[in-house]
């Protein structure tokens, strides 16, 4: 099928959703260096914030070809309302809880997009999904082993994931915010949708969570933190990118 | 990355490291050590000898995990994809090094929890250059490349010691270390060749760093403490002034290379005895730092606990009442 306009304008919402999800993820997930509870979990953390930031970088070329700027100029000269990242994955790393719950409920849901990207029709980024599929079962598989044992650990480690689950449900489900191209990406066999993926996420964690012995509030009474996708985001997006970009912004025409 | 001389002896007399050891295995010991052989953890050894490796590695291990700050707030201000996912990958290879530094501390009976409530009250030491703040993205080029191109004078030389556990995980570090120094040296070129400010900004970095540099190695010969026993059992694997001079040797010329300068009038190499000359360095500094004096020392040292505080509920949610420590033993 030939691609209209609106299918193009469809299918580069959607890379940059998963690319800014992808970079300020691993940007946040990075700020663990040095800094984790565990040295391992510090490596752990810097290794898959490598290969998140990694994999934007693989979407920003694609948007590169679809005519876009090169992805240093994408990545480090926007503004946060020029951002389609989700609300959460911009928060500040907070403590381990909230980022290891953070880290599951993003990973599974990316995991799932891959998942159902590896059969779009737009190639290049079928090539891309097929290869991240594999790279992220590490991460969930990461997550699922450290929500099962701090479960498992004590009264105070599970309570403090339990907590951490209620309040970021909701920033959870903001991740499945609607585009305004989603007819249009589904008629076009690019993208079946954030509603199917936002179906499938739920079948996927909820009886995971529970099968470790944790509640999940219910999403059919959750309002979802949305605004992320469309450029409204909290108030910790814009200074996470001035951060970024210092040095960037010295001088963007350099060479660094 | 770790730098010689933080070797102490407790101000006692070199002769009293072996006084109350049995001659004959003392005997056996040095000879399986001038033989080349390595000494692995279930084997005899001198107290002093235990003493000083634990020390050493657990030093150098404090070394890794403490110099990933300065570099780490750097992560988030790298520009541009290319030295983000370099830097992130180059601070994530030091924060393994010091977990298997500890690893190979444990081996001789002391665990990396105790190894890290020493650090964090203050006990323990590590390298002295990561008390200094990395102020620009500059100071990171810089630190990248020239304190781990002293990281790898230092830890190559040691890795052909005699301690078998320590020489192994050095040998797989210095690896590492090699491609944190091409990155490094790229970094330095790039801002080197870059515009006027990016020439400036690296020239500063270089100025700031200089002597923090010259302290790497440790005090000079004429100042430090005899060390001719921990030499001979392969512990201290060369004189804090050779290593230096080694390292001018490699890295100075190549500095010079980029069109930079280091501010030191009288740095240069004396043709005669092969040898670099250069103005002392302060030395006094050097040992206000390691006492804890250093611009940064109570930062590093805060942020450490912090995370240690933080990361407690974890912790104890991993350990298994019934699970019992046990030392590793390679
Ligand atoms: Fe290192
Ligand atoms: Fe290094």
């Amino acid at each position: 099928m030939e691609f209209t306009d609106k299918h193009v304008q469809g299918l580069k919402d959607l890379l940059y959703k998963m690319a800014d999800d992808l970079l300020i993820l691993g940007h946040r997930n990075s700020e663990w260096t040095g800094l984790g509870p565990i040295l391992e979990e510090d490596i752990a953390f810097s290794s898959m914030a490598q290969d998140k930031v990694g994999q934007s970088l693989a979407i920003y070329e694609i948007l590169n070809q679809l005519g876009e700027s090169d992805p240093d100029t994408v990545a480090f000269t926007r503004n946060a309302n020029q951002f389609h990242c989700s609300k959460l994955v911009e928060l500040p790393i907070g403590e381990y809880d909230f980022s290891l719950v953070r880290h599951f409920f993003y990973d599974h849901a990316d995991a799932i997009r891959f998942e159902m990207l590896a059969t779009t029709v737009v190639e290049p980024l079928q090539m891309v999904a097929k290869k991240f599929k594999g790279e992220i079962k590490y991460h969930t598989m990461h997550a699922d082993v450290w929500m099962k044992q701090l479960a498992e650990g004590s009264d105070e480690s599970k309570m403090r994931i339990q907590n951490a689950i209620n309040e970021t449900f909701a920033l959870a489900l903001g991740m499945f915010e609607p585009s305004d191209f989603e007819a249009e990406l589904q008629e076009a066999g690019i993208f079946d949708g954030e509603f199917v993926l936002r179906e499938k996420w739920l079948n996927k964690v909820v009886p995971l969570l529970e099968s470790f012995g944790y509640s999940v509030p219910d999403a059919t009474t959750t309002i979802p933190e949305f605004g992320g996708r469309k450029g409204q985001h909290t108030e910790y997006l814009q200074p996470l990118l001035d951060e970024m970009t210092e040095v960037f912004a010295i001088d963007p025409g350099a060479d660094w | 990355m770790y730098g010689n001389g933080y070797i102490e002896n407790d101000g006692k007399p070199v002769n009293s490291l072996t006084v109350n050891e049995d001659p004959i295995k003392l005997a056996a010991f040095e000879a399986r050590i001038a033989a080349g052989d390595k000494i692995e953890p279930q084997d005899w050894m001198p107290a002093e000898y235990k003493k000083q490796l634990i020390r050493m590695m657990e030093q150098h291990a404090h070394s890794e995990i403490i110099g990933a700050l300065p570099e780490g707030t750097w992560i988030t201000r790298a520009p541009g994809f290319r030295r983000k996912l370099a830097l992130m990958a180059k601070v994530q290879d030091e924060i393994g090094h010091g977990q298997l530094l500890y690893s190979a501390a444990e081996t001789l009976g002391k665990s990396r929890e105790q190894m890290t409530n020493d650090l964090i009250n203050g006990k323990s030491k590590y390298s002295n250059v990561f008390n200094y703040p990395a102020k620009t993205w500059a100071d990171s080029a810089v630190i990248a490349w020239l304190i781990d191109a002293g990281a790898i004078v230092n830890q190559l030389a040691n890795s052909k010691g005699s301690y078998g556990p320590y020489c192994r995980a050095l040998e797989r570090i210095c690896a590492e270390e090699s491609f944190h120094l091409k990155y490094g040296h790229d970094n330095v070129v790039f801002l080197a060749t870059g515009t006027p400010v990016q020439r400036a900004m690296v020239q500063d970095a270089l100025n700031r760093w200089w002597e923090p540099i010259m302290h790497f190695f440790g005090p000079s010969d004429k100042e430090s403490i005899h060390t001719e026993t921990l030499m001979r059992w392969k512990v201290k694997m060369g004189s804090n002034d050779d290593m230096r001079n080694m390292f001018l040797d490699m890295y100075v010329p190549k500095i010079w290379d980029l069109g930079l300068t280091l501010p030191d009038p009288n740095l240069h190499k004396n043709e005669e005895t092969g040898r670099w000359e250069y103005t002392e360095p302060n030395w006094e500094v050097f040992k206000q730092v390691i006492n804890g004096n250093g611009p940064c020392n109570k930062e590093r040292l805060a942020v450490r606990r912090k995370a240690e505080e933080n990361g407690r509920w974890v912790r104890k949610a991993l350990m298994k009442p019934e699970e019992k420590y046990v030392n590793p033993l390679a």
